[in-house]
């Protein structure tokens, strides 16, 4: 592909991430107009009424942005490691173990700051992710779809009626826990999003830095090696860096699935499937799409809001369903 | 063929019938075991004489209420519930093929789930509605999953790849469901979710029995035909059994039986898919597991709750308890699977 293609993609998608940010400010349960939004944001005033809404409105988009980027990346990066279409947190139930460590932190360790919160997350995440995915990788074929997609689904059913075990004889947890299950960016702070956003840039880092030995190793082990790829530590700092970016972003959101699966897809019909390529396209893409899905929550649910998580479950399991339909039967 | 040949083919025969006979009437013994111990056993203990008194309808003070009223719905609704699951569980692993591929995780249950969940916090409903609704939403989403899934050849590892995507979906807006709820309604619900028997009452039991009968003889009287679909969709053709009407009919009641188990005590962790394979391991192969799945799904279940009821200190939801035995084994089978290649 010639590389002013791709910077003709790059420039239309960041157009695009700026209307839905745009669409943020000015939408929800009070619409802005366009010009009073801008002119509040530039004037840094707070007097009327839709001045303090749109500056109410600036740490959830700002959140939706790195968390729909990181959620984008880790897509792509799992995607890449497994070397597996469906690789998803939530399809491989990456979410549901950091569901449970979090309600262990609240029922056992009486956790509730968001530092703990996230160490709790990350936590969960990286035991679960790495499960999930030793079980099934077992046996002949390695990681296919359907075994991963397998493995997550039934230790996600384990995990949960764990964390109904934990959660039932104890009512406060329920109710804090509840809001917390169904993905949402709706209840971002300027805390939360200085807590997160070391750990994201960690992971972002990491996911730039390992794609040209990616790229590699998409041609497959042995060349690889040959090449002089140490495969295995790329896969796990590759996993180490999605698991950062995964827990970190469930931690404060919940558990938004699907970001992760669509976006490295329609990325790759763009602009093919090379990591440099896919990586910052996804990045920006993710941000587009829960910023995308957050308005539409808005819209939809006014006076009250949809949840972002459920308006992505929505968008994205008809895909991986459109996946699971293209595939050749030997693939699965 | 020789005939020493013949005769050790017949002595094969009739050695699995022998073991499956066996292994069924134990698995009836254990249950009628349990359940004696089950109406005996709770915060007061009765002796077997006062059981006997009231079960033939005496009234005796106290046990009366506590057995008659208390345990014996529960006892009788978990021993169907269970069957119906073993019997569903069953039908889909062996039809997809695969051990993993029960209602509870591709999605079927899920369906029910959503109906049942909306019924009872959004319009308030309970009782014979709420099964019948969760019923015709158990089925549509079955059917859709099945339609979705077709296109080219059939195959399982296909539907099971969307049933987990719908799943998803459906997952999506229990969550909702619970999150909008009103703050006294969450407990009762979310204790529904995870599979209870704490609101049985006799009015459910005949038509939880009907459903369980109805549809457990047509899950047994297809058994002949669902072992012929096992020997592969090639041979099945050829020994001119009709696969695709089988199939849809099977599926259909296994759906049935889901749903309407589902209804009444919620979705019950990996009974589904925990009975088959238990199942097959005392009766071995060859021989159709659809009724030994069912006994064994009664038994998980009856197990399950009076572990959930009186071993621990809390009361824990028969579901948890089942959810909870059945996780170590579920990562089990899915190691041996992946090892013998069974899932790919």
């Amino acid at each position: 592909m010639k590389s002013s293609r791709f910077t003709g993609i790059i420039f239309i998608s960041i157009v695009g991430l700026g209307l839905c940010i745009l669409l943020s400010l000015t939408l929800g349960a009070r619409v802005i107009p366009l010009n009073e939004t801008i002119e509040a944001i530039f004037s840094n005033q707070r007097t009327t009424v839709n001045q303090v809404v749109v500056f109410e409105r600036i740490p959830r988009t700002i959140f939706g942005m790195i968390a729909g980027m990181a959620l984008g990346v880790s897509g792509a990066l799992m995607q890449a490691i497994t070397r597996n279409p469906i690789a998803d947190p939530s399809i491989l139930g990456v979410n549901t173990g950091a569901s449970l460590a979090v309600v262990i932190g609240i029922a056992f360790f009486s956790i509730g700051s968001l530092n703990a919160f996230i160490w709790f997350a990350i936590g969960g995440a990286a035991v679960t992710a790495l499960a999930v995915y030793t079980i099934g990788s077992i046996g002949p074929g390695g990681p296919t779809p359907i075994k991963l997609a397998l493995a997550g689904a039934a230790t996600s059913a384990a995990l949960s009626s764990l964390v109904s075990a934990i959660m039932l004889p104890r009512t406060e947890v329920m109710n804090l826990f509840r809001f917390w299950q169904v993905g949402s960016i709706s209840g971002a702070t300027w805390e939360g999003i200085s807590t997160v956003l070391p750990f994201l840039i960690i992971g972002l880092g990491v996911s730039f830095a390992l794609a040209p030995a990616l790229d590699i190793l998409a041609l497959g082990e042995e060349l690889a090696s040959g090449l002089g790829v140490k495969t295995n530590t790329i896969r796990v700092i590759g996993a180490t860096g999605g698991v950062l970016l995964t827990g970190a972003t469930t931690a404060i959101a919940g558990p938004i699935g699907f970001v992760g699966l669509m976006v490295p897809h329609i990325v790759r019909l763009a602009v093919g499937s090379s990591l440099k390529r896919v990586l910052p396209l996804s990045a920006i893409g993710g941000a587009t799409l829960l910023l995308g899905a957050d308005v539409i929550g808005r819209v939809l649910g006014r006076p009250s809001e949809l949840e972002a998580g459920i308006i992505t479950a929505f968008i994205g399991a008809p895909i991986l369903i459109m996946i699971a339909r293209k595939a050749k039967v030997k693939m699965l | 063929m020789s005939i020493s040949a013949r005769i050790d083919i017949r002595k094969g025969i009739s050695g699995r019938k022998r073991r499956w006979i066996t292994a069924t009437l134990i698995l009836t013994l254990l249950i009628s075991i349990l359940s004696i111990v089950i109406l005996m056993v709770g915060n007061t203990i009765y002796p077997i004489k006062t059981v006997v008194a009231v079960l033939s309808g005496e009234t005796v003070k106290g046990a009366t209420f506590a057995i008659g009223t208390l345990r014996l719905p529960r006892l009788l609704s978990g021993l169907m519930v269970g069957m119906a699951f073993g019997f569903a569980g069953s039908t889909f692993q062996t039809i997809l093929r695969n051990p993993l591929a029960s209602p509870d995780i591709i999605g079927v249950s899920a369906g029910s789930s959503v109906a049942a969940i909306f019924c009872i916090l959004v319009l308030n409903l309970s009782g014979l509605v709420v099964s019948f609704v969760s019923v015709i939403f158990g089925l549509l989403v079955s059917a859709t999953i099945y339609r979705l899934s077709q296109g080219g050849q059939f195959s399982g590892g296909r539907l099971i790849l969307i049933g987990i995507g719908v799943q998803a979906m459906l997952n999506s807006v229990i969550s909702y469901m619970l999150l909008k709820a009103n703050q006294y309604d969450v407990p009762g619900a979310m204790r529904w979710l995870s599979g209870s028997l704490n609101t049985m009452s006799m009015n459910d039991i005949p038509r939880l029995a009907t459903v369980v009968v109805v549809f457990g003889s047509i899950t047994i009287l297809l058994g002949k035909l669902l072992q012929m679909l096992e020997l592969g969709e090639q041979s099945a053709i050829s020994l001119g059994v009709r696969t695709d009407l089988t199939r849809i009919l099977l599926i259909g009641s296994a759906v049935v039986l889901t749903a309407f188990a589902t209804a009444v005590s919620g979705p019950i962790a990996f009974v589904a898919f925990l009975s088959g394979p238990i199942a097959k391991r005392i009766v071995g192969s060859g021989k159709s597991h659809a009724l030994p799945s069912a006994l064994v799904g009664a038994l998980l279940v009856l197990v399950a709750d009076f572990i959930g009821q009186f071993a621990l200190g809390i009361k824990l939801p028969v579901g948890v308890i089942t959810g909870i035995l059945g996780a170590p084994y579920l990562i089990l089978l899915l190691i041996r699977m992946n090892r013998t290649g069974g899932a790919a």
